[in-house]
């Protein structure tokens, strides 16, 4: 399971980190923070096409429901099905045990397009969103 | 010992003693309709409360007074336009005249109801400097999908089919990209610039051959005027699409804007906020579209028409996108919204929203150094703050306040919308509240601050005065317990 320094990270706060030939996709921690507990999960259907920045899923939270957008383009290969039993793995563990799906990546090379840990860091502290 | 409670909490139902009655018949009832047929009669008496004359009148003032609502308290629900619904709007709309009123009544035996629809849809559109309006929608979001409806059919009679992208910027109410996708449009979310308003680089880039409708908020839910209407509208109309504009917020510019005259093309008004009917618990609302005239053949039938002295109910529109609601739509709705109007003279309607303005502004300048503005700009109707960062170092929330705000007699603001504002409280005060009003609203606000910053504890423990304490929302959502 990704350690939050090696993911990559989007400016609507998913992550995505390369585990073999599939990456690994869920909430940043900073974005499970801001959203308060979980409280549903919608999941993305197995081999679903993805569309990098297009909304693929929901995640709602007690403040709100808010969209996933795929980090980068491809193909949903495998869902985390823990997360819609119990949503609240995601504020316990938004990286390691509340990741939400699985996706082979069109052009894995797309993920080092998105911020680092560092950039991430300094996104945030920006306060944009 | 007996928790107290529990005990008064009673459903109606859970008061009942068999045999007990309000009234008393004397013998049996006679009816002229024929006896219900054997088999369709049930086996069992229904299970009603049963309850004395006394235990109903108890039990449902009690009722009236638990519940938290308008007539009892401010209620400043952002975006909701919480305002005084004049009551002799009820006495209009109940009228025998309109009440009586067969639903399939000829137009002949129709002329006073369809007379106050007709010159409804003639104020309404001179308000929003429109050409063509349907009254049917029952409310804001059925507006929306009408009038995109609308859009849609207008694209295709101009053979533009290839026209299925929506534009919708993040300060939108949440409907508006709802709406689009319900009708099979790729709704495209686009940021707005640091000031709250539409980024014209950011639309620029999103605009093309494939734009229908570009749906602005106006005011938006940060409560900002969009100031560039008038060059987003230009440039929406160089690209070939729609402007269509959610008026949910209309009290901000009623009497005063013509948003037909800011290059407008498609509108909603909610009659339930801006004109001053009741809604809340599900409504019935109204939400009528008004449109340029070149969407006029594309609106709902029936549209109401005045012919000679006659007024008649217009089905002869072959290019109608057809039927969105029973009949003339929520009628009742729609003459207590008539009504409203005819009481205000146009410099009258002028001040309901320099008023609501006035108001919104006051709140916020009040509070600016407790609950700092999203916006640095003046507000229109509605203002959206947050807790201090002082109170947010004491881990408040906006929840907290608004949870404390029970225990002061004030309903709370609508809270964490909209999204693109941290922690937001979203204060609309409405023309009809007085200035003391907002300047005990303001007071107790600030004595909430005060409380988060010494008593923090006072606020996480909030409501205390309610007939419920703070409910685990998260359990609620996660195992929810449907039952009574």
């Amino acid at each position: 399971m990704p350690k939050p320094e090696e993911a990559r990270y989007t400016k609507t706060h998913e992550w995505i980190a390369l585990e073999g030939d599939q990456s690994l996709v869920g909430v940043s921690d900073h974005a499970q923070h801001e959203m308060g507990d979980v409280v549903f999960v919608e999941l993305p259907k197995m081999n679903q096409k993805l569309e990098k920045d297009k909304p693929c899923t929901v995640v709602e939270s007690v403040k709100s429901a808010f969209d996933i957008y795929a980090p980068v383009a491809g193909e949903v290969s495998a869902v985390n099905a823990a997360v819609t039993g119990d949503p609240a793995i995601i504020n316990q563990s938004p990286l390691e045990k509340g990741w939400l799906f699985k996706m082979k990546a069109a052009n894995p090379e797309d993920l080092k397009t998105l911020m680092d840990w560092n950039a991430y860091q300094e996104f945030i502290k920006q306060g944009v969103h | 010992m007996e928790d107290i409670t529990t005990l008064d909490n009673r459903l109606s139902i859970e008061k009942s003693s068999p045999g007990r009655r309000a009234l008393k018949f004397k013998g049996r009832l006679k009816h002229s309709a024929p006896p219900i047929p054997e088999n369709l009669r049930r086996k069992t008496a229904p299970r009603l409360a049963e309850l004395s004359e006394f235990d109903v009148v108890r039990h449902f003032t009690r009722l009236s007074k638990i519940n938290f609502s308008l007539d009892s308290h401010f209620y400043p629900l952002g975006s909701c336009t919480m305002k005084y619904n004049p009551r002799v709007n009820e006495d209009i709309a109940a009228l025998d005249g309109f009440t009586g009123l067969h639903p399939m009544a000829p137009d002949e035996a129709a002329q006073g109801t369809l007379e106050c629809l007709y010159n409804l849809q003639t104020l309404l559109c001179e308000l929003c400097g429109m050409e063509a309006i349907t009254l049917q929608p029952a409310a804001g979001a059925h507006g929306e999908f009408a009038g995109l409806m609308a859009a849609k059919a207008y694209f295709a009679h101009k053979n533009q089919k290839d026209r299925v992208e929506v534009i919708v910027p993040d300060s939108a109410h949440g409907t508006n990209p709802a709406s689009a996708a319900m009708l099979g449009f790729s709704s495209i979310n686009i940021d707005s610039g640091p000031d709250g308003r539409v980024d014209l680089e950011v639309l620029k880039r999103h605009l093309g051959p494939k734009t229908a409708v570009v749906m602005l908020t106006i005011p938006n839910t940060l409560g900002i005027f969009e100031s560039g209407i008038e060059t987003i509208s230009k440039m929406v109309h160089e690209a070939g699409a729609l402007v269509y504009m959610d008026g949910a917020n209309f009290n901000a510019m009623i009497g005063m804007i013509k948003p037909g005259e800011l290059g407008v093309d498609i509108m909603h008004l909610n009659m339930h906020k801006t004109f001053s009917t009741p809604h809340g618990g599900g409504g019935p609302g109204a939400g009528a579209i008004a449109v340029k005239k070149y969407l006029d053949a594309y609106l709902p039938v029936p549209v109401i028409k005045k012919e000679g002295n006659r007024y008649c109910a217009d089905f002869n529109r072959p290019l109608s996108i057809g039927k969105v609601k029973a009949f003339f739509g929520n009628t009742g709705v729609l003459l207590k919204a008539y009504a409203y109007l005819l009481m205000h003279s146009p410099r009258e309607l002028g001040e309901i929203s320099e008023n609501a303005i006035i108001n919104a502004n006051y709140a916020k300048a009040l509070l600016k150094d407790y609950y700092p503005s999203h916006s640095k700009d003046h507000c229109m109707h509605e203002c959206v703050l947050a807790p201090s960062p002082e109170m947010m170092a004491k881990e408040i929330t906006t929840l907290d306040v608004a949870k404390r705000l029970l225990d002061y007699g004030f309903h709370a603001p609508t809270i964490y919308f909209p999204h693109i504002a941290h922690e937001a409280i979203m204060i609309e005060p409405t023309e009809t509240e007085t200035r003391e009003t907002v300047e005990e609203f303001a007071s107790a606000m600030k004595k909430i601050s005060a409380e988060a910053l010494n008593n923090p504890q006072k606020l996480k423990d909030a409501p205390q005065t309610m007939p419920v304490k703070r409910l685990d929302e998260v359990q609620a959502a996660r195992q929810p317990n449907l039952r009574w």
